[in-house]
């Protein structure tokens, strides 16, 4: 049942994307079907193979997925299936015992975590991570220190994006609600100016609506912008409304990868690994 | 009156350099929550060393100047040799690890120039300004003191508020691993840290030697308790903390010597220390709060 698609053709049709593609927003999540090596799917990101462990415990047991440009990919699963774990580790905050990740076709198993933002992808980490002691428009800074100077109007942007944290611009980030951080941590990530997206469960403690709004945005950015995203989740009903593709992970393993209709619609799995 | 208004001066004086000690605590503690017990003496390392160009003939801006760069070099070199490996392990390796480093150095600073008291001669006049026929305490010595240490607060104000690299230093010290996937060099700015750390508590140390005249391999040793009283005092986590922490330990202590027994001064900020972690653990200026929000 597990659908492995190891295609590495893909991967190398990824080099000289241009950001500029925006015109396969229409197409949403209709057309593809997640199975090897569909002919105009590029990887943004290739994982073959990858596994990892903290200590005995193995995390990750040979994963291979991959995010495609100008989609929504989700990782569902159950509490400890390893989807934190398989971010972090395609981010290079943990270490993995084997496998690749491939980037644009480029491998960067080995990169540096510093490095990886340079090479177009964002991470936003599990639990919202905002810098608690620095205020909202110092952490939009942080965010874009990489690149040199940035100008004021990708700052407007993104404020633009967010009218909540524009008002709270000179207030401390501790002082903001969750679903506040969560706006700030992903504004902040596309300071970053990334072609791809990893989220680490941001519906995680939010109100319906809140969520609702962040996929909302999430999607328009996707459809508008040509940015491709990882979406890790538990909430899986949530991300499956709004993911082109799904991959279901249980105990380290992919589990089935397909599209996200039919995913949310076929029962047994659902009620198996999805718990809804 | 006369007694008070000195004692007065005293304290803000002695105040300002351990304020500049801790503030080289402070510098570490954010960004590695490490207690560096080897300060004082990489700091009389550095004293030692200006001290012996200083005596070959050089000027006293000379030896300023070297041992700034000297503390700077060997900040750096302290967090990428010896603290790198236990940065991120159990607390109290790192603990071990700058208290070996406290007793090596000095051992080294006796090596290289012997354990004898050497003068050190102030870079100004250390007699103090006259108001009618009561000199104040007050010189163009502990003038030069208390603006140094000044100048220094200002400059690392300034850093962190308003540039790029202090910017990547706050972000490193509060949240490592979103600073590193931010893109920030988090292992670059933890050694530039140190180094700064150690640039300023060489400072310390040149202005320290000055207003005690007698310099040995220990002559630090009294500075770093007072220095992480102060640094308590303020929270260790706070810059600003640890200069009011150390102003109000220099007014204390100076009152002490001057109104009870000098030999209290050591016990007395002992006593501070305790009351402060019995009262408010988290010192006047703690941000522990914000952390946990």
């Amino acid at each position: 049942m597990a659908e492995a698609h190891g295609s590495t053709a893909a991967g190398a049709a990824g080099v000289g994307l241009s950001k500029g593609d925006t015109g396969r927003g229409a197409a949403t999540g209709s057309s593809v079907i997640a199975g090897g090596g569909t002919a105009t799917a590029q990887g943004v990101l290739e994982v073959e193979g990858l596994s990892a462990s903290y200590g005995p415990v193995k995390a990750l047991d040979g994963v291979t997925l991959r995010a495609e440009q100008g989609r929504i990919t989700a990782v569902l699963g159950a509490n400890g299936a390893g989807k934190t774990t398989l971010l972090r580790t395609i981010s290079g905050l943990v270490r993995p015992t084997a496998g690749r990740v491939l980037l644009n076709g480029e491998d960067v198993t080995r990169s540096p975590v510093e490095a990886m933002v340079t090479k177009g992808m964002s991470h936003v980490p599990e639990g919202r991570g905002v810098i608690a002691e620095l205020t909202v428009d110092e952490n939009l800074r942080v965010g874009s220190l990489f690149r040199g100077k940035v100008g004021q109007d990708e700052f407007d942007r993104v404020y633009d994006l967010f009218p909540r944290i524009k008002e709270r611009r000179t207030s401390t980030a501790h002082t903001l609600s969750g679903g506040e951080r969560q706006m700030l941590v992903i504004g902040r990530a596309l300071l970053a100016r990334p072609k791809l997206l990893l989220l680490d469960e941001p519906s995680l403690g939010l109100a319906p609506r809140i969520v609702a709004q962040i996929f909302a945005l999430l999607r328009r950015l996707v459809d508008t912008e040509g940015l491709s995203v990882l979406l890790v989740e538990q909430n899986a009903r949530s991300a499956l409304s709004v993911a082109d593709t799904g991959v279901v992970l249980n105990l380290g393993r992919v589990v089935v990868t397909d599209d996200a209709h039919r995913l949310a619609g076929d029962e047994d799995l659902r009620h198996a690994y999805l718990g809804f | 009156m006369q007694q008070f208004v000195n004692l007065t001066l005293g304290g803000v004086i002695i105040g300002a350099v351990y304020a500049a000690f801790a503030l080289a605590l402070v510098l570490i503690w954010r960004s590695t929550r490490i207690v560096n017990f080897a300060q004082g003496a990489m700091a009389a390392l550095t004293t030692f060393i200006a001290l012996s160009l200083i005596e070959g003939g050089q000027s006293y801006w000379v030896g300023l100047a070297v041992a700034l760069v000297a503390g700077l070099v060997i900040g750096a070199v302290v967090e990428r040799v010896v603290i790198r490996p236990v940065e991120g392990g159990p607390e109290l390796n790192a603990v071990i690890v700058t208290l070996g480093l406290f007793i090596a150095i000095q051992a080294l600073i006796s090596v290289l120039f012997g354990v004898n008291q050497r003068a050190f001669v102030a870079p100004f006049s250390t007699i103090g300004f006259r108001a009618g026929d009561f000199t104040l305490a007050l010189s163009p010595n502990t003038l030069f003191t208390l603006g140094a240490v000044l100048l220094v607060m200002v400059g690392l104000i300034a850093l962190f508020r308003f540039t790029r690299v202090g910017l990547a230093m706050r972000a490193s010290a509060f949240g490592q691993e979103v600073a590193r996937l931010l893109g920030v060099r988090v292992g670059r700015m933890l050694t530039l840290g140190w180094a700064l750390a150690a640039v300023v508590g060489s400072l310390a140390g040149m202005l320290i030697a000055a207003e005690v005249t007698f310099v040995a391999p220990t002559f630090m040793d009294s500075l770093i308790v007072f220095g992480f009283v102060a640094a308590v005092l303020g929270g260790l986590d706070s810059p600003i903390g640890a200069v009011v922490g150390g102003l109000l330990l220099g007014l204390a202590l100076s009152y002490v010597r001057g109104y009870i027994d000098d030999t209290l001064v050591g016990l007395a900020a002992l006593v501070i220390l305790v009351v402060v972690l019995l009262v408010r653990p988290g010192g006047l200026f703690s941000t522990t709060q914000t952390r946990r929000a």
